[in-house]
C-alpha cells in the first residue's frame, strides 16, 4: 500500500483565472501607486485624522457620524505605520511631517478599494453570469475615477463598498452551493461578519444589510414552501440563518463598542456630554476630580450639582450676588431676590452646601449623618450663605413655573420657603442613601410640592446669559430637566464664613472607585451618538441626492500650495451615463416582461427569469437602498454619499448587456439579423469601453494631482458648468 | 341603526361646551369667518375644510364678525354651533363607515361590531369630532374613500353596471375631498391607487379577457380615480380664488400679479409712475414664487457669519423696511425738473430708507449657501464703496431700454465681483428672525431666484398712470399657491423648547393635546385616546402578526387546513392586509417629516388600526375551536366578547370626562374627579 503511494506523483493542479488575477493588479497599480503623494492632508482626512489621533492617545470621543469600526480600522493602519498621534489635523492642505506615516494611514483604505475590483468580478459570476460580463464590471469598477480617489485617501467609503460587496458574494456563494456541503456554512458566516462589518462602519451600511436579509428571507420561504424536505430539516435551516445573518451581526456590532469603549479609557474632549458616571469612569478629567470623594452625601457636605440635561450643554445650578431686576422688560415684577441660574463653566459659586433644617451648624458630624430618600433638607448657597428658596413668583423666562432664587428678607411678608425634599428617582430601596454621582435626584419643594427644574432658556443680560432654573408644578415623569447629580462632594470641615470660602476655592480630592457596566456605557454611548446634534450647515462642496444622478457637482480635495496641481473628486461620466442607462434599461425591460408574463408569453425560460429577478434584486435594489434614503435625509450631503449606491450599477450593467445579447437579440429569431444585431452590440460594447478608458485618461490629472495641467487645460476639462475647477493666479 | 344613534349621540352630547375657542378653532373658525368676508388669506392646507366650515357656519346663522384672536377667548352670542355641529356630524359618520366597511371585508357582523364599539367610545376620536377643526372633515373623506373602494372591489363580477360605476365614481370624488381638505389626503390616494394597481394586475391575469377590454377597465379607473379628482380638486381651488378677492393678510405670499387681483390691494389697480428714475422709492420682490421683498433692518449679521454688517434678507410680509431708493453712483441728490429713467445697463446704488445704508456685497461666503457670497447693508447715509454699485439688467432687453415697474424682470449684477443678487429660498435662524437668505451668486444662470421686479414704486416728481398687470391665468395661479403652501408646510420647524411630539407617543397615547385649559379652576378639555382602546389596539397589531404569519407558514408548508380555516385566513391576508396597509400608509411617512408633529396627526391611521382589531379579535375568537372543544370554544367566544364590550364601556365611563370636560384640581392631586386614572405620568389632566 504505501509502496503504491509513494508510486503516485506528487500534483498540484490549480487553476487560476487569469483574468481575474489581471484585474486584481491592475486594480492594486490603480489604488497603491504613489500613495503618499499628495504629501498633505486632503479633504475629510481632516476630519477622520482628529479621531486616528485620538485613538493613537486612547482619549474618549463620540462621532455621530457612525459607529465605530470604520475610525478603529483607519486607527489601526496608522498604528502599524507607527503614527503616534502628534499632529495637529486642523486644515486642508496642512503638510505632514516627516515623522508621520502618510502611506500607512491611506493603505488599508486604498487595500479595501482595490479589493472591491475582484470581489465585483466574483459577484458577477456568483450571479450566473459570463467571465466576460464579469470583466466587463470589473473594468468598469477599476476605471472609475472618483471611486479611485475616494479610496487613496484615509476615508471610510472605500470600506464601506467592499464590506457591501463581500457580504453579498458570499451570502450568493452559499446559496449556490449545493445544499449537501458543509463549507457552505463557512460563506454564510463570513457573510454575516461582513454585514457586522458593514453596519459598523456607517450607518447607511444598514440599509444594505436589509436589502441582503430580504434577499435571504426570500430564499428562505422558498425553501419552506419546499415540500421534499422535512420539517425538521427545515427548521434547522432556518435557525442557522438566523443565526449567522442576524446574531453574529448584532453581536458583533456590540463587540465593536466593546472594543472601543475597553480601548479609549482617558478623559477628552466630549466628557461633558457624557453623564457624570460615565465620566468617572474615565482616566483623568472627572475621575481625577471627584477620585477619593466621599460617596454619601450627608449632613454639612458641600456639593455642586449638575443637570442630568445636557443640552444644550451640561450645567451645574449656580447662584451669584445679583438679584432679579424689580422690574422685567415686559413689565412684570418678581422677588428681586437672588438670582439661581444654571452655569455651564465650573466656578466656585456653583457650591452649594446640605444643611438640616433642625440644626444650624453647616459641618459634618463624626460620623455623618447621610441623607436619604424623603429626607427634609435645605440648601446654602457657599460663597453668599443665601438659601434655596422658591415661592409663587412667577420665573423670569417661563411665567407659568415659579421663580427660584436665593431668599433675602426685605420684610414684606415674603416669608422664606426654603424646604426641600429629597426625592432619589433612580432609588433601588425605599430608605436609600443619596449618592455622589450616582444617584439622579429631584429636590421637591416642601410648601409647594413643585419640582426643581432646568427650563433650559438663557436668560436676558441682567442674567449674564445664564440658564433659568425654576421650579414646575406641572411635570412630566420622566424628564431629564428635573434631574440632579451631585457632582463635585466633600465633607465641610469650617462652620465660619471666610474659613468656609477658602475651603470651597481649594481644589477637591479623595478616593473612591467607582464602575459601571459595559452595557450601561454602550446604550449611553449609543444613545448619544444617535441624538448629539451637531449645526448641520452648507458646506461650500456639498450638494443634493439628485445632483448626484448626473453628476452636476464635484468637490475639490486638494490643491497644491503653489501650484495647480489639484485632486478632484469627479467621476467618470461615459461609466456615469452607461450606469444610469442600464438603470433604465432593466426597468423597462423587467416592466415589459412582467406585462408579458402575466399574460402568459413567456419570453425567457424560468431558469433565465430567475438569474434576471435576482440581479434586479440586489444591483437596482443595491441602488435604490443606498440612494433613497439621502432623499429624505436633513443632513448636509456630498458626492461621495453616492459611491456604493453606483458600483451597484457597474454591477448592473455588463450583466443586462450580456443578457440583451443572449436572450433579446436571439429570441427575435425571427429576424433575420439577429447575428449582427449581436456583432454590433458587440461593436458598441467595446466601443464604449474604449471611450471609458479614454476619459479615464483625461481625468487622471485631477485624480492623481500630477502632472499639473495649466490653466487652459483645467479649463477643457471642465465638462460641466456646474463644475468647481481651481485655478490658481500667479 | 343602533351605531349610529350611539354615534351621534356621544359626539353631539355637549357639544356647545366650552363657550369658548378651543386650541386650533383659532386657525380654522378664523379661516371660516374669512370666507364669509371673502377676504383673501393663506394656509398651508387646501381650502375645501375650511370652506365647508365657513359654508356651515353661513347657513347656520354665523356672520363671520368674531375674530378668534386666541384660545380661551368667549364666544359670547356668536352662531358657533352651526360649525362645530356640522365637524361633529361628519365624526359621527365614521364609526359607520368603520361598521360597513368591516362588514365587507370579513362578513361577520361581530367584527363588524367590535371595530364600531372601539370607535364609538374611544374619547380621543370624540375630542376631535367635537371642535371647529378640519380632522373630522378629513377623516369623513378617508373612510368615505375607503368604503365607497371596497364596495367597489365587491363589484368586481359585475363589472360596467350601473352599481360598479357609482361605487367607483363615489371613491375618486371621496379621494379629491380627501386631498382638498389636507394634503394628508394624499395617503388614502395611494391606498387606492395601490388597490387600484393589484386590481389591474388581478385582471391582465384573467385570460378570459382580451386586451380591449383590459384597456376599458384601465381607462375606466383612469378616469374616475384619476381625472375626476383631479378636475375636483382643481374645482375647489376655481372656488377658492373666486370667493375669495379681497385683500387681506396673506398677500404678500403670493407675487405682484397674483396681488393684482384682489380688492383693496395696493397693486389693485394701481396707479404709480411707469418707468423706474433715479431717485424713486420702491420695493423689490424676488420673481421665484412665494420670494418675498428684497428687505433689511437695524440688525447686523452676529459673529462668525461673514462680516459683522447689517443684514440683508427677503421678507414675505409688506413693511416699511422694505423700502429702497435708487441712487446713482455719485450722489446728486439737488437736481430739478424731470428726473432721469434708469435704463438697461446703468450702474445703481440701493439705499435703504429706514436705516440708510446701501445694498452691499463682497467676498465673504454668504450664511447658509456657501457658495455664494454675502450682502450686506453698509455705509451711512449714502456714502460706502464701491462695492455698494450694482449694475441693473432687464432681462431679454437692450443697452437704454427703461426699466418698466411691475413688468420688466431685472437683474442687480454687482460690480466690483460680478455675482448676481439672489434669493436662495433658505430661512436663515433666530438671528434672522427666521427670514429668507440674500446673496450674491457667482452663478450667472437666469433664473427666478436671481430675478426680481419693481412693486411700488413712489416718485413725486413723475406723473401716476393707472397701470394694468397681466392678470395671470388660472393655472399660473394654482401652481403659484400649491408652491407656496408646501413652502409653508415645510417651514413649520419645531422651535426650541418646545414640546414635540415624536411619531412612536402615538399607538401607545403616550401624551395627547390640551384642548382648553391649564389650570384647576379651568373648564378642560384634553385630547387623549380611551387608553384601554388604543392599546387593545396596539396589542392586536401584534396578535395580527402573529396570525398571519402562522397562517401564511402554514399554507406555504402545505399543512392541510379545514375550510373555514382557509376562509379566516384570506379575511386575514386580503381584508387585513388592506386595513394594515391603510395603517402603515398614515403612519409610518410621519417619521420621514420634518415638520411639527401633533398627537392628532395618528387619527386617521388610528381609524385603520381599530378596524383591524375588529377584524383580528373576531378571528382569534372564531378560532377558539383549535385548543377547546366545541361547547367550551362557543362560550369562550361569547366571553371574550362581551369581555371586551365591557371593558370598553367602562374605560369610557371613566375617562369621558377627558371629552365632556373636566373642572376641579389636577389628577394628581386626591381630591380630582379623575383621580387614580393618570395610568401615565406623561398625561397632563
Amino acid at each position: 500500500q504505501l509502496g503504491e503511494m509513494l508510486q503516485l506523483p506528487l500534483v498540484v493542479t490549480a487553476q487560476v483565472d487569469l483574468l481575474l488575477v489581471l484585474v486584481s493588479l491592475l486594480a492594486f497599480w490603480t489604488r497603491l501607486s504613489h500613495l503618499s503623494y499628495p504629501n498633505a492632508v486632503v479633504f475629510d482626512e481632516v476630519y477622520y485624522g482628529q479621531f486616528v489621533s485620538l485613538y493613537m492617545k486612547r482619549v474618549f470621543f463620540i462621532d455621530d457620524s457612525g459607529p465605530p469600526l470604520g475610525h478603529m480600522i483607519l486607527a489601526f493602519g496608522a498604528y502599524l505605520g507607527g503614527f503616534d498621534g502628534n499632529f495637529v489635523w486642523n486644515r486642508i492642505g496642512a503638510e505632514y511631517p516627516t515623522t508621520v506615516n502618510v502611506w500607512s494611514l491611506r493603505l488599508l483604505p486604498a487595500l479595501c478599494g482595490a479589493l472591491c475590483v475582484p470581489l465585483v468580478y466574483l459577484l458577477t459570476l456568483e450571479l450566473k453570469f459570463s467571465h466576460l460580463s464579469a470583466l466587463g464590471a470589473a473594468v468598469l469598477l477599476l476605471l472609475e475615477n472618483s471611486l479611485i480617489v475616494q479610496s487613496r485617501f484615509m476615508l471610510l467609503e472605500s470600506v464601506l463598498i467592499f464590506f457591501v460587496l463581500l457580504a453579498f458574494f458570499s451570502y450568493l456563494r452559499f446559496h449556490n452551493a449545493p445544499s449537501s456541503s458543509w463549507s457552505r456554512y463557512i460563506w454564510l458566516i463570513l457573510s454575516g461578519v461582513s454585514c457586522g462589518a458593514v453596519v459598523g462602519v456607517k450607518y447607511m451600511g444598514l440599509f444594505s444589510y436589509l436589502l441582503l436579509l430580504v434577499v435571504a428571507s426570500l430564499h428562505t420561504w422558498k425553501l419552506i414552501g419546499d415540500k421534499t424536505i422535512s420539517h425538521r430539516n427545515v427548521c434547522v435551516q432556518c435557525v442557522h440563518r438566523v443565526l449567522c445573518l442576524v446574531v453574529v451581526p448584532v453581536l458583533l456590532y456590540v463587540f465593536w463598542f466593546y472594543v472601543h469603549l475597553s480601548f479609549l479609557n482617558r478623559s477628552g474632549p466630549h466628557d461633558q456630554l457624557m453623564s457624570s458616571a460615565f465620566q468617572a469612569s474615565l482616566q483623568g478629567g472627572l475621575s481625577r476630580i471627584t477620585r477619593g470623594q466621599p460617596l454619601e452625601v450627608a449632613y454639612g457636605s458641600q456639593v455642586t450639582l449638575r443637570s442630568s440635561v445636557s443640552q444644550p450643554i451640561p450645567c451645574w445650578l449656580h447662584s451669584h450676588k445679583v438679584n432679579y431686576p424689580i422690574r422685567y422688560d415686559n413689565g412684570r415684577g418678581s422677588s428681586h431676590q437672588q438670582q439661581v441660574t444654571c452655569y455651564p463653566f465650573k466656578d466656585v459659586n456653583n457650591w452649594w452646601i446640605i444643611k438640616d433644617p433642625g440644626r444650624q451648624q453647616l459641618v459634618v458630624d463624626t460620623p455623618p449623618r447621610p441623607v436619604r430618600h424623603g429626607d427634609v433638607i435645605q440648601l446654602v448657597h457657599g460663597m453668599t450663605s443665601r438659601f434655596l428658596n422658591s415661592h409663587d413668583v412667577a420665573a423670569p423666562m417661563s411665567p407659568h413655573t415659579q421663580e427660584v432664587s436665593g431668599y433675602i428678607d426685605f420684610n414684606v411678608s415674603m416669608p422664606a420657603q426654603n424646604l426641600w425634599r429629597v426625592d432619589i428617582s433612580n432609588r433601588e430601596a425605599e430608605s436609600e442613601v443619596w449618592k455622589t454621582i450616582l444617584s439622579e435626584v429631584r429636590l421637591v419643594h416642601v410648601n409647594t410640592s413643585a419640582v426643581l427644574k432646568l427650563s433650559g432658556v438663557p436668560l436676558p443680560d441682567w442674567g449674564f446669559r445664564q440658564l433659568e432654573v425654576v421650579a414646575d408644578k406641572l411635570f412630566k415623569a420622566h424628564s431629564s430637566s428635573l434631574e440632579w447629580t451631585v457632582e463635585e462632594h466633600r465633607y465641610g470641615t469650617s462652620q465660619e464664613q471666610k474659613e468656609r470660602e477658602a475651603e470651597l476655592h481649594s481644589p477637591t480630592h479623595i478616593d473612591v472607585d467607582r464602575k459601571i457596566s459595559f452595557w450601561a456605557k454602550f446604550v449611553e454611548l449609543q444613545w448619544k451618538m444617535l441624538t448629539v446634534k451637531q449645526e448641520e450647515s452648507e458646506h461650500k462642496y456639498s450638494s443634493s441626492p439628485l445632483e448626484w444622478i448626473t453628476m452636476e457637482t464635484n468637490i475639490a480635495y486638494w490643491l497644491h500650495s503653489s501650484t495647480n496641481a489639484q485632486i478632484h473628486l469627479i467621476g467618470n461620466p461615459v461609466s456615469w451615463g452607461v450606469g444610469n442607462l442600464s438603470l433604465l434599461a432593466y426597468q423597462l425591460l423587467a416592466v415589459v416582461y412582467l406585462l408579458r408574463r402575466r399574460r402568459g408569453l413567456k419570453d425567457v425560460p424560468d431558469g433565465v427569469w430567475d438569474q434576471f429577478v435576482c440581479l434586479g434584486c440586489v444591483c437596482v435594489g443595491g441602488w435604490l437602498v443606498n440612494f433613497v434614503p439621502f432623499l429624505l435625509m436633513d443632513k448636509t450631503l456630498f458626492l461621495y454619499h453616492y459611491l456604493p449606491a453606483l458600483c451597484y450599477l457597474y454591477l448592473l450593467s455588463p450583466a443586462l448587456l450580456e443578457h440583451a445579447h443572449t436572450h433579446l437579440l436571439r429570441y427575435a429569431h425571427q429576424l433575420q439579423h439577429s447575428l449582427t444585431h449581436q456583432r454590433a452590440l458587440c461593436v458598441g460594447a467595446l466601443a464604449v469601453l474604449l471611450s471609458i478608458f479614454l476619459t479615464y485618461r483625461t481625468f487622471c490629472p485631477l485624480t492623481y494631482g500630477s502632472p499639473e495641467l495649466s490653466a487652459h487645460q483645467l479649463q477643457g476639462l471642465k465638462w460641466r458648468d456646474t463644475w468647481d475647477i481651481l485655478y490658481r493666479r500667479r | 341603526m343602533l351605531v349610529a344613534g350611539l354615534s351621534f349621540s356621544t359626539r353631539l352630547y355637549k357639544l356647545t361646551e366650552p363657550p369658548h375657542v378651543c386650541w386650533d378653532e383659532t386657525h380654522f373658525g378664523k379661516m371660516g369667518s374669512y370666507y364669509i368676508n371673502r377676504t383673501f388669506f393663506f394656509d398651508v392646507h387646501p381650502p375645501l375644510g375650511k370652506m365647508l366650515i365657513g359654508l356651515a357656519g353661513y347657513m347656520s346663522g354665523y356672520n363671520g364678525t368674531f375674530p378668534f384672536i386666541k384660545p380661551g377667548d368667549k364666544y359670547e352670542n356668536q352662531n358657533y354651533w352651526g360649525m362645530r355641529g356640522f365637524c361633529a356630524v361628519l365624526g359621527s359618520f365614521l364609526p359607520i363607515f368603520a361598521y360597513l366597511i368591516v362588514l365587507e371585508l370579513s362578513n361577520s357582523c361581530t367584527a363588524a361590531i367590535i371595530a364600531a364599539t372601539l370607535l364609538i367610545f374611544d374619547t380621543g376620536c370624540i375630542t376631535i369630532s367635537q371642535y371647529i377643526l378640519l380632522d373630522p372633515i378629513l377623516m369623513f373623506f378617508i373612510m368615505a374613500a375607503v368604503l365607497s373602494m371596497v364596495k367597489f372591489n365587491q363589484q368586481r363580477y359585475r363589472s360596467f353596471t350601473a352599481s360598479w360605476w357609482f361605487w367607483l365614481v363615489l371613491t375618486g370624488i371621496n379621494l379629491a375631498g380627501a386631498l382638498g381638505v389636507k394634503f394628508v389626503g394624499l395617503f388614502v390616494i395611494v391606498l387606492v391607487g395601490l388597490n387600484t394597481i393589484g386590481d389591474l394586475w388581478r385582471l391582465l391575469g384573467d385570460m378570459s379577457l382580451s386586451l380591449v377590454d383590459i384597456a376599458k377597465h384601465f381607462l375606466a379607473r383612469a378616469f374616475a380615480l384619476i381625472l375626476l379628482p383631479l378636475i375636483l380638486y382643481v374645482t375647489i381651488f376655481a372656488v377658492h380664488f373666486v370667493v375669495l378677492n379681497k385683500s387681506g393678510p396673506g398677500d404678500g405670499f403670493f407675487s405682484s400679479a397674483f396681488q393684482s387681483r384682489l380688492i383693496g390691494n395696493n397693486l389693485h389697480n394701481a396707479s404709480m409712475p411707469e418707468y423706474l428714475a433715479f431717485g424713486s422709492t420702491v420695493t423689490i420682490k424676488n420673481l421665484r414664487i412665494a420670494g418675498g421683498y428684497l428687505h433689511s433692518h437695524w440688525h447686523l449679521y452676529p459673529e462668525g457669519v461673514g462680516a459683522r454688517q447689517q443684514q440683508v434678507t427677503a421678507y414675505l410680509h409688506k413693511d416699511y423696511n422694505n423700502l429702497w431708493v435708487v441712487h446713482r453712483q455719485q450722489d446728486n441728490n439737488s437736481q430739478s425738473g424731470n428726473p432721469d429713467l434708469v435704463r438697461h445697463g446703468d450702474i445703481v446704488r440701493l439705499e435703504h430708507k429706514e436705516t440708510t445704508r446701501n445694498l452691499h456685497s463682497h467676498l465673504h461666503e454668504a450664511p447658509l449657501t456657501k457658495k455664494h457670497f454675502q450682502v450686506t447693508g453698509y455705509g451711512i447715509n449714502g456714502t460706502g464703496d464701491a462695492n455698494d454699485l450694482w449694475q441693473m439688467e432687464v432681462c431679454g432687453g437692450r443697452k437704454g431700454d427703461p426699466v418698466k415697474v411691475l413688468r420688466s424682470k431685472v437683474r442687480f449684477l454687482h460690480r466690483a465681483t460680478g455675482c448676481v443678487l439672489y434669493s436662495s429660498g433658505k430661512t436663515l435662524p433666530k438671528w434672522g428672525w427666521e427670514q429668507i437668505e440674500v446673496t450674491c451668486s457667482p452663478y450667472l444662470k437666469e433664473t427666478p431666484s436671481s430675478q426680481w421686479n419693481i412693486e411700488d414704486h413712489i416718485n413725486p416728481k413723475l406723473p401716476n398712470i393707472s397701470l394694468s398687470v397681466l392678470k395671470p391665468n388660472f393655472l399660473e395661479i394654482l401652481l403659484e399657491s400649491h408652491i407656496v403652501m408646501f413652502r409653508g408646510n415645510s417651514g413649520l420647524k419645531p422651535k426650541d423648547n418646545e414640546m414635540n411630539s415624536k411619531p412612536w407617543h402615538w399607538p401607545i397615547n403616550y401624551q395627547g393635546l390640551r384642548f382648553s385649559g391649564v389650570n384647576a379652576t379651568e373648564y378642560r378639555v384634553y385630547l387623549l385616546g380611551n387608553p384601554v382602546v388604543w392599546w387593545i389596539n396596539l396589542a392586536s397589531l401584534g396578535l395580527y402578526f402573529t396570525m398571519v404569519a402562522v397562517a401564511s407558514i402554514a399554507t406555504q408548508r402545505g399543512f392541510s387546513l379545514g375550510q373555514q380555516r382557509i376562509e379566516h385566513s384570506l379575511v386575514l391576508v386580503r381584508g387585513g392586509g388592506l386595513l394594515m396597509l391603510g395603517w402603515l400608509l398614515h403612519y409610518a411617512p410621519f417619521f420621514t417629516m420634518g415638520r411639527i408633529l401633533y398627537f392628532h396627526h395618528y387619527f386617521p391611521a388610528m381609524l385603520f388600526s381599530s378596524m383591524l382589531t375588529g377584524l383580528t379579535l373576531d378571528i382569534l375568537f372564531r378560532s377558539a375551536d383549535l385548543l377547546l372543544h366545541p361547547p367550551y370554544s362557543y362560550w369562550f367566544q361569547r366571553t371574550g366578547q362581551l369581555l371586551l364590550l365591557f371593558s370598553i364601556l367602562y374605560s369610557f365611563y371613566l375617562f369621558h370626562p377627558l371629552s365632556y370636560g373636566m373642572t376641579g384640581p389636577l389628577a394628581h392631586e386626591p381630591g380630582s374627579a379623575m383621580a387614580g386614572l393618570k395610568w401615565m405620568d406623561s398625561w397632563e389632566f
